[in-house]
């Protein structure tokens, strides 16, 4: 019942011969009970973990490493071309309200899923559980709020009872109230038993809810820092997070130098050094440095 | 010297109006916040101001001069005065224009005369960014992009429309901040419209919930 991603890197090969580094040498554990959220500014690949997890990587896509899921049955090589989708490890979209079918009403997606899947669910269970009234199922995705779609879409993930839950930008322009009810129900969803892997960019929601136990911060394909969330937001460990965290409105709203870097042909190695070139931790070859439970990249040590 | 609404009623075609008697004052030179939950009138508000929509009742008043018509029937010496930044920079950019033809738009429109290189530098757009279509940038330099476009019709006054909703925290970061630089530089008053109240509350002078602003209609 968890996600282990390990050594994951995805290459996109694009049309006029230039390459996407989407993901470069990413290794993170998502443990059953647990919320981890993947942060990092948009543009940074955080959406190819959720594609690669998912096994839907765009098409022509490089990949070197492993996804594992542990179901109650044993470990699942998401790559092995066994049938997972749904039943193993489910997906919540972003802007459920355009992912639903607009000419079926939520009810017969819903009852969909469930025949697909085989689930022993029905639909009026699964809307009660995301705290939607069964009668808000038989209409079309116009007729409902962005939180109430985003609602059908976590019980669409739930239909199959999966051990691992990718959220990816679940709370993606909807208002304080409801990104706090949806970020609950994935908090619920884990303290069921799920394994969590929550995708945003919205980390002042982070940092009030408190939803997440771990944190990944993600910098132009790479991990910068993960550790425990709260430990984290207090103690920020590599200049990026401190970066992130200052950019918020409770911390200061300082804005960080330059732009986001593209993900086209970036050098080998982590370029953070191109945006705040003062940073001691970035540079040269670096690497992720373990310390109890919190890991960070500075610059491997020169022998 | 300020943007007014005196006791706006406004709302959707034939339906119950949205806003009712709602009235809102943003002074040159300042930045006024207003929150309020999704589906509550915000934008409505927001387009009553900019002189794209006309209100049903009320009065839009642009430093003492009250607006007489809305888009190009404004009357001359006021068209213009109020620019507007939307929530999504795709949904309001064309997608076959150059983000250089995007910002010049609207002064060559009114015939006038635009520094698209000069509004751009402004707002920390690259001059190789300024050949390329939206598709090929990201949504944060596609919103700095709208940004300078509201920049280069020199507006007296500014409404940002939730804004930054669809942007992470550093480029929020980065747009507030140079929406207060213009602020300061150039006296724009600004409306920042957000529920991000942590936000509104890190940048604004004043705040006001949209609840607050409006009076129950008169029983007769």
């Amino acid at each position: 019942m968890s996600l282990r991603v390990e050594n994951l890197t995805v290459r996109l090969p694009l049309p006029n011969g230039s390459v996407v580094h989407a993901a470069s040498d990413v290794s993170l554990d998502v443990p059953r009970g647990t919320i981890t959220a993947l942060v990092g500014e948009s543009g940074c690949g955080k959406s190819i973990l959720a594609s690669a997890v998912m096994d839907q990587l765009p098409a022509g896509a490089r990949r070197s490493g492993s996804i594992t899921v542990t179901t109650p049955q044993g470990a699942l090589d998401v790559f092995a071309g066994e049938p997972f989708r749904g039943l193993h490890a489910a997906l919540v979209p972003q802007s459920a309200a355009t992912h639903l079918t607009p000419v079926r009403t939520a009810r017969s997606q819903l009852d969909e899923t469930i025949t697909t899947l085989g689930s022993p669910r029905t639909s009026d269970e699964l809307a009660v559980r995301v705290g939607l009234d069964p009668s808000a199922l038989d209409c079309y995705p116009h007729e409902l709020s962005g939180g109430m779609a985003q609602r059908v879409a976590v019980a669409g993930a739930l239909a199959g009872d999966p051990s691992v839950i990718v959220a990816d930008e679940p709370t993606a322009s909807l208002d304080r109230a409801l990104t706090d009810r949806v970020l609950g129900l994935l908090r619920e969803c884990a303290d069921d038993g799920a394994a969590v892997l929550l995708i945003t960019h919205d980390l002042a929601s982070l940092v009030r809810t408190g939803v997440a136990d771990r944190l990944a911060v993600m910098y132009a394909s790479r991990l910068m820092e993960t550790g425990p969330a709260a430990e984290v937001f207090d103690d920020p460990w590599h200049d990026y997070t401190r970066d992130l965290l200052g950019a918020l409105p409770s911390r200061g709203l300082h804005p960080l130098p330059g732009s986001p870097p593209q993900l086209t042909d970036l050098p080998d190695d982590c370029v953070y050094f191109l945006r705040r070139p003062e940073t001691r931790q970035s540079g040269g070859p670096t690497a992720l440095v373990q310390v109890g439970d919190r890991s960070y990249r500075t610059l491997r040590e020169v022998a | 010297m300020s943007l007014e609404a005196r006791g706006v009623v406004a709302g959707y075609r034939r339906k119950p109006p949205v806003l009712t008697d709602v009235s809102i004052s943003v002074p040159a030179g300042t930045i006024v916040g207003l929150s309020g939950p999704s589906g509550t009138g915000k934008t409505t508000l927001a387009r009553v101001l900019a002189l794209l929509d006309a209100p049903r009742a009320g009065t839009v008043t642009i430093d003492d001069q009250v607006a007489t018509g809305t888009r190009f029937a404004v009357q001359g010496d006021l068209r213009g005065s109020v620019a507007m930044l939307f929530q999504s920079p795709r949904a309001s950019t064309d997608p076959r224009l150059t983000l250089r033809s995007i910002i010049a738009q609207p002064a060559e429109v009114a015939r006038r005369p635009v520094d698209v290189e000069g509004v751009a530098a402004r707002v920390g757009l690259t001059p190789d960014l300024l050949t390329r279509r939206p598709y090929q940038v990201s949504d944060g330099q596609l919103q700095r992009a709208c940004l300078a476009r509201a920049l280069a019709q020199e507006p007296r006054y500014l409404i940002c429309d939730e804004a930054t909703a669809m942007l992470d925290a550093a480029t929020t970061a980065t747009l507030v901040r140079l929406v207060e630089a213009e602020v300061a530089a150039q006296g724009v008053g600004v409306l920042l419209i957000s529920h991000d109240e942590e936000l509104l509350a890190a940048c604004c002078s004043q705040v006001s919930a949209l609840a607050d602003l409006r009076r129950a209609p008169v029983q007769r």
